[in-house]
């Protein structure tokens, strides 16, 4: 009923400007089921209060967490408020009574969506699921699985399934992961193959990882000082003058 | 020794093999030493228990060690003049000091003035030195020498003397000469004296001829430098000619150059998979040890070769060469005389004739400048393999002839960059290379010491004129094209401070772009001059390095601009590609996977498509499913469609779209669809062995599949469509379970018994080894204190001893004197008594 840009504002600040103040913050309670379940922005920012609704005001939220695996789409990695986003479902995932079928689904969604995502946002989510591997065992046929087929013609997994046990997640293997070890930045990289090796016990501190912006690490790799630097051996021959030069395909000089 | 002064400790048992210190005990001995010691010591201290007084020595230095005893008698000697000088002045009225001069007095010398010391000069004149005779036959001398002595040795055989007739003799005969000698002396100043008065005399007599004589007397008497002498002198300092390295055949070149690049590759992939990048050593540098020495990039081959003009070596020439360079070299070049330098010529024209990427020198640098210049050569003409080539690579020119006769030969480094633009303004193309190249050779680091901060500056201006020419209305980009050989060069010889220069640019435009976005929330895609800065990168540094100090930077660098940039207008589009295009390059060899390449695709893709719901994929940022700049790609218009031909896309399109036409604009786009295609092609190629291609790749393989209008396209577009496809279909897809790394089994605990080695029998051998350690010294301190004790224990019994004995001495000579006095006394009563006796009698 509010347009979106004032959704947004109203949302943005409910959680720890409005709600510790009203009286019956169940009240709020219809707001916000509706507020997520519009999908897209809303719904992210509508999580937070439905949080604090569930945490502290006993609200019980029928399939909250097939809504959250829903929410999941390429864009959240993309999104102003990936940060907030994902404290929140660090949180919501944190409980150790979840069903293992669920978090290998949130897993292998995560993973998934990790493939279109900018390389801040990755140093995030690799972590992110080592954490989830860890506090799940179960899970961790997702990584190891010894006596399974020796090869599959298809990931048994269905990405476009809603409801998470359905989608055959604990049957699949995080490829996406593996795929990820050959990422250009060489951080992500090395985060992924961390999965290569048993894990260790202890988590890893992703708080300080979720505000990551790419300007910071642009800044971070151009600070490191090298002690010498490498040089191309090839000699140039012109601007577009390698050999199999893909400009000189495409582009002219002109 | 006596068996009654042995002590024998009794073992309870004999044990094979064990050496005991302690089995047999000379008390007697031990004893007696150890009253020796304290009677040295001990009684010392006790008979001086209550003096006080302490002889000190005062001498000057007797303890120091650091002064020589020489100068120790030389320091006593003056203060001992010091303490007399006052005290003797009073009373010494007339006797001075004697002055002495190795022990003679100054006076007596005085006396004989000149005689002694003008006597041993002259009397060699006319003989032959003995510093020439040693030079000249090698020190032979010395054997001579023994021979005479000998001989002397062999007359005085003949009569034996004594030692002290001989010497006498000796004496005698010395002082003979020496008289001989002086009366000889005295005689020739007399005649001399004489001659002079003499010629004083005629002196008038001869009025200018003189002088002339006078010189040729002193002339003769100072021994001309014989031609021998000079020639001989000469051959020692000579140089030597140092024999250079064998020509190489032209199969050794190149099996050399073969091993040079394998290794470089076997290097390039270590970096590659990022392993132990600090453990490695440094990775060679490109430029051969010569290279540096002799530093000139010269178009022929520069290396200096061991020539001869007119019997004499030309060392001069060579350092010419590095204030003229150029004229130097065109002028050996043409005498032609020289065969070494016809050989270096038709080597390096033989280099330009193979193909230049695997032709090569040890000498890289002569090498690349080679093979730009048969770039250079390939554009303007048709590279022809001629016989003579050694004049083919300058008349091929002759433009840069031209223009190289016009410049002058030296060049400053510029200090700032105002005056490097001012100095390449104005210039065609070939004169701008010249000048840098010029730049570099007159101002190489081995020739002066600040040379080689002001090349590292020249880098910067280099790259900073680049970008201002890619930022004008009409790039000058075949400028560029060329500009980029002489930075090729600069980074290679100066890596450190290219790296530096290009990160400090990297660096401003990633935090421009910072700025934009938090200004504005939205950034555009940068100008031209970014993206040939990028470029340069990938031509400079190996893209394919896990870690590089500038390659990284720049991948994190476009990948924001490919994720942050609003695409808004057809420049966009070709800008972004071109960013694709960079990516790809960087990647190929490494096969590095970038999710952004592949989001931009297919955002690309999408904009081409007329506007419908898009179904089966989602585009990210920054192109939105929905809004307002969606269609950018899309063409409609059906002749366009039909006109259309594969034409690369000319860079200068992005500052100057808006003069073209319709037409050109629908071609363009066109062209930027076509490019796409191939890029997705390229991108299936390099990631099919990626686990998770299928997944990657599905959203574009949804798009081209279900919704491209392919029918309506050209059918030249339609080809680049399904080869694009037929890339991406083609792939098998197989998914192998992941199985995590096998990692090393924990060991077992287990109960067998630990084994120690036992060291020393009836030591305790439990407990660490700090734990032994400890028990070790307090035992060891038990045992001192216990020697302490007995030690003072025996001390107190000595000196009781001699207390005792002192008591005992005492009371003896007590006992003595009172037996003395008594009997003295009673001797007294005696006499006294007798006498008494006597009285009594009488």
């Amino acid at each position: 009923q509010l347009p979106p840009g004032l959704y947004k504002k109203v949302l943005v600040i409910l959680h720890d400007s409005v709600l510790p103040y009203m009286n019956e913050p169940t009240l709020m309670m219809d707001f916000l089921t509706v507020a997520y379940g519009i999908g897209g922005a809303i719904s992210l920012l509508a999580l937070n209060g439905l949080f604090i609704l569930i945490h502290q005001h006993n609200l019980e939220y029928p399939d909250f967490y097939k809504k959250l695996y829903s929410l999941l789409d390429p864009s959240i990695y993309h999104v102003k408020y990936r940060a907030r986003f994902f404290h929140l479902t660090d949180l919501f995932l944190s409980s150790s009574h979840l069903p293992a079928y669920l978090v290998a689904a949130f897993i292998k969604r995560l993973a998934r969506l990790a493939l279109t995502a900018p390389p801040e946002a990755l140093l995030m989510i690799l972590p992110f699921i080592c954490n989830l591997f860890r506090r799940h065992p179960a899970c961790k046929v997702l990584l190891h699985r010894p006596a399974g087929p020796a090869d599959m013609s298809e990931d048994p997994y269905v990405m476009e399934e809603e409801e998470p046990s359905e989608s055959r997640a604990l049957q699949s293997s995080v490829w996406e992961i593996q795929s990820l070890q050959s990422h250009y930045h060489p951080d992500v990289a090395k985060a992924a193959a961390v999965l290569n090796q048993s894990l260790s016990e202890m988590e890893d501190d992703i708080s300080r990882l979720l505000e990551l912006s790419a300007a910071e690490l642009f800044d971070k790799e151009v600070k490191k000082k090298a002690v010498d630097v490498p040089l191309e051996f090839e000699p140039v021959r012109g601007l577009f003058g390698k050999k199999n030069d893909i400009f000189a395909e495409h582009f002219s000089l002109d | 020794s006596n068996p009654f002064e042995v002590k024998v400790n009794r073992q309870k048992f004999d044990i094979l093999g064990r050496k005991t210190k302690n089995d047999v005990g000379l008390p007697g001995v031990s004893r007696s030493k150890a009253i020796k010691k304290r009677n040295q010591t001990l009684l010392k201290e006790y008979k001086e228990r209550e003096k006080t007084n302490v002889f000190k020595d005062k001498r000057f230095g007797e303890y120091n060690t650091k002064i020589t005893p020489e100068e120790k008698m030389i320091r006593r000697f003056t203060l001992e003049r010091q303490q007399n000088y006052g005290k003797k002045n009073i009373y010494n009225l007339n006797e001075d000091e004697e002055l002495t001069h190795y022990g003679q007095s100054l006076a007596e010398i005085e006396k004989l003035n000149d005689i002694v010391d003008s006597d041993s000069d002259t009397e060699e004149r006319g003989t032959l030195s003995a510093e020439l005779t040693a030079a000249h036959f090698g020190g032979g001398g010395g054997l001579l020498r023994k021979k005479v002595s000998s001989e002397q040795q062999d007359e005085e055989e003949e009569k034996p003397k004594s030692r002290k007739e001989l010497i006498e003799e000796m004496i005698a005969k010395s002082k003979q000469e020496k008289q001989e000698r002086q009366t000889r002396r005295e005689s020739a100043l007399e005649l001399t004296e004489k001659l002079d008065k003499d010629w004083k005399e005629i002196q008038t007599l001869i009025a200018r001829k003189a002088p002339k004589s006078e010189r040729k007397d002193k002339e003769v008497e100072k021994p001309k430098p014989d031609e021998y002498d000079i020639i001989v002198r000469e051959l020692g300092f000579e140089m030597k000619a140092k024999p250079s390295e064998k020509l190489k055949t032209e199969e050794e070149l190149a099996k050399e150059e073969q091993a040079r690049l394998q290794k470089l590759e076997a290097d390039r992939l270590r970096r590659m998979r990022g392993i132990d990048e600090e453990a490695n050593q440094k990775r060679p540098s490109h430029m051969s040890a010569d290279d540096l020495a002799d530093g000139f990039i010269l178009d022929k081959d520069d290396r200096r070769l061991l020539s001869y003009k007119d019997g004499k070596i030309n060392i001069e020439n060579e350092e010419e060469k590095g204030e003229e360079g150029e004229e130097e070299e065109e002028e050996e070049g043409e005498e032609g005389d020289n065969e070494d330098e016809e050989e270096s010529q038709e080597e390096s024209a033989s280099e330009d004739e193979e193909d230049a990427a695997a032709d090569g020198h040890s000498d890289l640098e002569s090498d690349l400048e080679s093979e730009g210049e048969a770039a250079e050569n390939k554009e303007e003409k048709k590279h022809e393999a001629n016989e003579n080539e050694s004049q083919n690579v300058e008349k091929l020119d002759p433009k840069r002839e031209a223009a190289k006769s016009e410049l002058p030969y030296t060049f400053a480094v510029p200090e700032s960059y105002e005056t490097f633009k001012s100095l390449l303004a104005g210039r065609t193309i070939e004169q701008q290379l010249i000048i840098l190249e010029r730049i570099q050779k007159c101002n190489h680091p081995s020739l002066a010491v600040g040379n080689k901060a002001k090349l590292e500056k020249l880098f910067g201006f280099l790259l900073e004129y680049i970008g201002e020419l890619a930022t004008l209305d009409l790039p000058e980009l075949r400028t560029i094209d060329k500009l980029v050989l002489p930075l090729y060069n600069l980074c290679q010889m100066f890596p450190e401070a290219a790296s530096d220069s290009m990160r400090f640019i990297l660096r401003d435009a990633a935090h421009d772009l910072e700025e934009v976005i938090e200004v504005k929330g939205r950034a555009t895609l940068p100008a031209l001059d970014t993206l040939i800065y990028l470029k340069i990168v990938s031509l400079l540094f190996p893209t394919s390095d896990f870690w590089h100090p500038v390659v990284t930077p720049a991948f994190i660098y476009m990948s924001q601009l490919l994720t942050k940039c609003r695409i808004t207008t057809l420049q966009d589009v070709i800008k972004g590609l071109f960013i694709c295009c960079l990516f790809l390059e960087y990647v190929s060899l490494s096969r590095r996977f970038v999710p952004e390449l592949i989001n931009f695709l297919l955002g690309v893709l999408h904009i081409s498509l007329p506007k419908s719901q898009a179904q089966g994929y989602t585009v990210v940022h920054p192109f939105t499913p929905v809004g307002k700049n969606l269609e950018l790609l899309l063409v409609c218009d059906k002749e366009d469609l039909k006109s259309w031909e594969k034409q690369n896309v000319p860079l200068s399109i992005v500052t100057r779209l808006k003069e073209a036409s319709r037409t050109e604009i629908n071609h363009t786009r066109l062209s930027c669809l076509a490019l796409c295609f191939d890029l997705i092609k390229k991108c299936a190629a390099l990631y099919e062995s990626l686990p998770s291609f299928h997944e990657i790749m599905h959203p574009v393989r949804i798009l081209l599949t279900k919704h491209m209008p392919v029918n309506e396209y050209p059918e030249k577009m339609q080809e680049w469509y399904h080869s694009a496809l037929k890339e991406l279909e083609n792939k098998v897809k197989h998914y192998i379970p992941l199985v995590c790394e096998k990692k090393k089994p924990v060991p077992l605990k287990q109960y067998t018994p630990k084994i120690v080695k036992v060291l020393e029998f009836g030591r305790k051998q439990a407990g660490s080894k700090k734990e032994q350690e400890r028990k070790q010294l307090i035992q060891r301190h038990k045992r001192e204190l216990k020697g302490a004790i007995r030690e003072i224990r025996k001390d107190n019994q000595y000196l009781a001893r001699m207390q005792l004995s002192e008591i005992m001495e005492r009371d003896a000579a007590r006992k003595r004197k009172v037996k003395e006095l008594l009997g003295s006394l009673a001797t007294q009563e005696g006499e006294w008594k007798a006498m008494k006796r006597k009285k009594w009698k009488n």
